[in-house]
């Protein structure tokens, strides 16, 4: 049984100007300690997936069908009690801005000792000692200092890295980080991701990398998601998905990246930018923008093709594979 | 060459870290502020004080002799050295009725303050957090209870009170009455500002991250989002106070606030005002400007907060 099970899962926000799917069938599997990397542009729905897994959409964002079945349990069917003893204790996240997840008028001790007494039984003082002990972890400089400081007194990376200890805290299995390095210097994006890489690994905890950086998720998972107007589009090994993408979005990305320029040349772009949730095309979401796009894109949603060890939703894809399959029966 | 030693000072205590505040400091250059705050805090003593300080007590029947009345100040000429401040019509000492009634106006005005703000940040918090339904349901109380302004308010529930209950039981209860009626009058105000405050704070990525941690929303509410919206409840505080004191002494001087025999400064005033034309006018006029510089140094002392706790106007 895998970890965590998504299945068929769709997120809909209900505006005055009518529903607005942000998530549309959605399906992927964790196993316990793999490292996962969601890829896509801004609003392809990356960061509602993170939330949605944890059930902690934002009115009026609600998880119209499908499942997430974490070690077995459908999350959506738990009581409100039973899923808070869930977030922070088994799954935790990890945001974007360590500047503003940090709340500001509490010191880092209280925010870490809090944290702990609300999951465990444990007393005040064991808790901080448990929290400097992560804060050791995460190689913040004079730990026991940090304790009585406040977010404002530090540095964005020591911040971060307080975060990452929260996020620790109380060893979870899954731990969601949506952009966590977007926020810092590039010096220190390095380390921290370096950092969170080997805590996940000693720890045995599995990652859901959330991000738009495909350097960050070549690097650092194992599978990888590409996401596309609230679809999955192309998943599988991070390796295959990179090195030999199959989805033309997939590779329009891989392309777009400055390596893959020539000098003097102007960068490679995907031209056009992502239409509006409420104004999905029909067929294949990403018809409007693509070279390669056929009168089938227009007409039908494609369906998964399994090309090695990943599976891509194009037709360009299937329709490239049934001919292979054809000519290999003559 | 000597090791190069780390600074590992211990890390700063509360008052260390008050000394280095941004409050603190602006506290140092402003005269305004400090001169308000010791007036204050002068206040503040002497109210406590009262019983110790004055020469007399006018609660005491047995301490008042009606021969004394109406006797001006100690440095006009028919003044008497004993009254410094002259006697009222009753023969009080006005020295020692204006401590008093300084303490009843003080009392009033920073418990009515008190239940204010429990209502109002219980509901503010409780609107803005929510949202929704409770927070439409909830202002919308609030918008009908500021439509009625706070005397009139008051006014009809202490009269019905006096004119069911009797005016005996009134003057007995007075002091609560007085509290539950300008403490329950004036809440709007305050659950108004904390919701807009928590309107604002609740986007903020710390209460997701509070919520992903699995707390629940009480302790969010009360531990993680209140802190945060505690300097406009400064703010709105220090002007409240001194708006219910005013309201207290308004309510005092039409007749329906604290009664003749317990006067606060409200009443003092309106007790004098029959004899201003007496020529008596030392038993209105010096509560008067007790109750005025009073309630000019509680504003000036919100006004200073004000500027210090506006991040927008703060300037490092």
């Amino acid at each position: 049984m895998p970890l965590l099970e998504v299945n068929n899962l769709e997120v809909c926000f209900g505006l005055r100007s009518g529903a607005v799917k942000a998530l549309r069938d959605v399906s992927f599997t964790l196993e316990r300690g793999e490292r996962l990397g969601v890829v896509g542009e801004s609003g392809a729905g990356k960061s509602v997936l993170g939330f949605s897994i944890i059930n902690l959409l934002s009115r009026p964002g609600q998880i119209s069908s499908g499942s997430v079945h974490f070690e077995g349990n459908d999350l959506a069917s738990l009581a409100p009690g039973e899923l808070r003893s869930i977030r922070g204790n088994r799954i935790s996240m990890i945001f974007q801005d360590p500047m503003m997840t940090l709340n500001p008028v509490l010191t880092i001790g209280v925010q870490m000792v809090e944290c702990l007494l609300a999951h465990r039984k444990i007393s005040k003082a064991d808790a901080k000692r448990i929290s400097l002990k992560k804060l050791q972890q995460v190689q913040i400089p004079s730990p026991e200092k940090r304790l009585d400081q406040y977010p404002h007194e530090l540095s964005g990376g020591m911040r971060q890295r307080i975060v990452i200890a929260i996020g620790l805290l109380l060893d979870p299995d899954i731990i969601i980080a949506d952009e966590p390095t977007t926020a810092l210097d590039v010096t220190i994006q390095a380390e921290i991701m370096d950092l969170m890489l080997n805590l996940c690994e000693q720890n045995n905890v599995a990652l859901i990398l959330i991000t738009h950086d495909l350097g960050v998720v070549s690097q650092v998972t194992q599978r990888m998601l590409v996401m596309y107007a609230g679809r999955i589009i192309e998943q599988g090994p991070t390796k295959e998905v990179i090195n030999d993408a199959q989805h033309p979005y997939t590779q329009g990305l891989m392309n777009a990246l400055p390596q893959m320029a020539i000098p003097g040349q102007k960068l490679n772009q995907i031209k056009g930018t992502m239409p509006p949730l409420q104004r999905i095309p029909k067929g294949c979401s990403f018809n409007p923008r693509c070279e390669y796009v056929m009168d089938v894109c227009k007409q039908k949603l494609p369906s998964f093709t399994e090309s090695g060890n990943c599976q891509v939703a194009c037709h360009m894809v299937a329709e490239s594979k049934q001919d292979k399959l054809l000519v290999k029966e003559v | 060459m000597s090791e190069p030693t780390l600074n590992m000072e211990q890390p700063p205590t509360a008052l260390q870290r008050f000394k280095a505040s941004h409050f603190w400091h602006s506290f140092k250059i402003d005269r305004v502020a400090q001169l308000s705050f010791l007036i204050f805090l002068t206040y503040a003593v002497l109210a406590i004080s009262a019983s110790f300080i004055a020469p007399f007590d006018p609660y005491d029947a047995s301490q008042i002799d009606i021969m004394n009345s109406e006797i001006p100040p100690s440095w006009q000429e028919e003044g008497e050295e004993g009254f410094l401040l002259g006697t009222d019509a009753q023969g009080r000492d006005m020295l020692s009725t204006i401590l008093y009634g300084t303490r009843v106006s003080l009392m009033i005005g920073l418990c009515a303050v008190a239940l204010q703000a429990l209502l109002g940040i219980v509901i503010g918090l409780t609107a803005g957090y929510i949202g929704g339904r409770v927070d439409s349901f909830l202002m919308r109380i609030a918008d009908i209870q500021l439509s009625f302004s706070t005397l009139m308010v008051a006014i009809i529930v202490l009269a019905v009170f006096q004119a069911t209950f009797g005016t005996e039981l009134y003057q007995q209860l007075a002091m609560i009455m007085l509290i539950l009626v300008i403490g329950i009058a004036e809440w709007p105000q305050y659950a108004r500002t904390i919701r807009a405050s928590v309107l604002a704070e609740k986007k903020k990525e710390y209460v997701d991250a509070a919520r992903v941690m699995g707390f629940g929303r009480l302790r969010i509410m009360f531990r993680h989002i209140l802190p945060n919206t505690l300097s406009p409840i400064l703010v709105i505080s220090t002007v409240q106070i001194a708006n219910a004191i005013i309201s207290e002494a308004s309510l005092s001087f039409l007749g329906l606030g604290m009664p003749v025999s317990q006067p606060s400064l409200g009443s003092l005033i309106s007790s004098g005002f029959e004899y201003i034309f007496s020529g008596a006018w030392w038993i209105t006029v010096i509560p008067g400007v007790v109750l005025i510089v009073l309630v000019l140094v509680m504003n000036l002392l919100g006004d200073w907060m004000r500027d210090v706790l506006n991040p927008k106007l703060y300037k490092g």
